[in-house]
């Protein structure tokens, strides 16, 4: 195992690392917990129903961990070149899944607690500097989200809307994450079923950009 | 399989993967092509156009429908079960294979039954049949694979009726949802093109 950095946390920028509850074997090695919502499943509606933010917490992205510290585990274990590069897929879609929904948690809110008030301060004058406007950025990521062919992201990365694929982590393509959505049909379909835009145009009525902001402060 | 989930993958889902394909080669000399072939031609080989994802979920999903029926599942009779024991060892391994690539086809995706012609792998002198997943819209005909069965396993095939519980609809597809019918007249046509036998033993 010699050159592995271990475990993913430590090459995340201190922010995000704060968000991932671990906890570290007797073994001697990290394991991952399901993050707490900062509001209730039903908080976001009627905009992101209960019952899928119900799902997709407490069933997807428990199951992403619990896939995650099991190839983490095997990975420990592992006393073979062929062995630790067969887990690869394994980690990387299982702890991007974890981090992508890590992220995506925060990036969310109910409209009581500041959900879809719009952008202020250095990220306000940056999008409007780079996009021209908010409603131009939004028309942007929604159309990119719009278009992604199967399940993946649409992501805001330091300014720049790219979409990445399964659960690639945002971090993979080398930029920062401010915004995530997931476009993933677990993520919309027993609400909008087949109308991804519908989801997509609804989902900016609880967009947390408090916690957009502070990622992209914390990036400068 | 609920007639919600029929309703909106076959009415919805498929209905605009076929709409858009059609908007796409409208006016080309693609038009006249047989679905099967545009496939194949759209997919560039490893470079797919702007149409491969619609001609493909076009495709795909007629193949997927036709490989289901009403008071299906069960085992297979005939031929077909004589292969699947020949090259998985018993139905029971082969159904075990296939739910387990139908779960780990990780994010969008289709698992399949296929027949691979002889020489595929080298030393085989003869067709096989084997398990391959793919993902998004790709499928074995790009491959040169001949498909015999596939499941959906994009979340939309099943998320109305099983959520996150993939695994489950996966077991009630094999158990109550495959026409082997379909896949036994599928095997038939195989034969055309691939040999599934020793050439000595296929000549008596």
């Amino acid at each position: 195992m010699a050159g592995l950095t271990l475990p993913a946390s430590r090459r995340l920028g201190s922010a995000l690392q704060a968000l991932i509850p671990v906890t570290v074997q007797s073994r001697g090695f990290q394991t991952y917990s399901l993050p707490e919502l900062a509001y209730d499943y039903g908080a976001l509606e009627p905009y992101i129903s209960g019952e899928i933010m119900e799902l997709h917490h407490s069933k997807h992205h428990k199951t992403y961990i619990t896939n995650f510290n099991a190839a983490l585990e095997k990975l420990h274990d592992a006393k073979d070149p062929q062995s630790i590069v067969a887990l690869q897929s394994a980690l990387n879609f299982n702890g991007g899944g974890h981090i992508n929904h890590s992220i995506f948690w925060k990036n969310l809110a109910p409209k009581n607690q500041g959900g879809g008030e719009g952008p202020q301060g250095p990220l306000a004058s940056a999008i409007s500097t780079q996009f021209g406007s908010v409603e131009k950025l939004i028309t942007k990521m929604n159309s990119s989200g719009a278009a992604v062919q199967g399940s993946g992201w649409v992501e805001l990365k330091h300014l720049v809307v790219e979409t990445t694929a399964n659960q690639d982590p945002l971090t993979n393509k080398g930029l920062i994450p401010l915004l995530g959505i997931d476009v993933w049909e677990h993520a919309y379909y027993l609400q909008y079923k087949n109308v991804r835009p519908d989801y997509l145009k609804n989902i900016w009525n609880v967009i947390n950009w408090k916690d957009v902001s502070s990622r992209y402060e914390e990036a400068l | 399989m609920s007639k919600q989930t029929l309703e909106f993958h076959w009415g919805k889902h498929h209905r605009a993967y076929v709409d858009n394909l059609n908007k796409q080669i409208k006016g080309t000399e693609l038009e006249g092509l047989q679905l099967g072939d545009l496939v194949k031609h759209a997919y560039n080989n490893g470079n797919p156009t702007a149409y491969f994802n619609n001609a493909g979920q076009a495709w795909n999903h007629d193949f997927f429908w036709e490989s289901l029926k009403p008071g299906g599942g069960k085992k297979p009779t005939g031929e077909v079960l004589h292969l699947i024991e020949r090259d998985f060892g018993s139905f029971e391994a082969f159904a075990d294979e296939f739910k387990q690539a139908a779960a780990t086809q990780f994010g969008s995706g289709w698992a399949w039954l296929v027949g691979i012609p002889a020489g595929s792998h080298g030393e085989d002198k003869f067709g096989k049949l084997a398990i391959e997943k793919t993902k998004d819209a790709v499928n074995p005909l790009v491959l040169g694979h001949y498909p015999l069965l596939t499941i959906d396993v994009w979340e939309h095939a099943y998320y109305l009726d099983y959520q996150n519980r993939r695994p489950d609809y996966i077991s009630t597809f094999i158990d109550e949802l495959i026409s082997w019918e379909a896949v036994t007249a599928r095997l038939e046509q195989a034969k055309a093109t691939i040999n599934f036998y020793d050439v000595k033993m296929s000549s008596i």
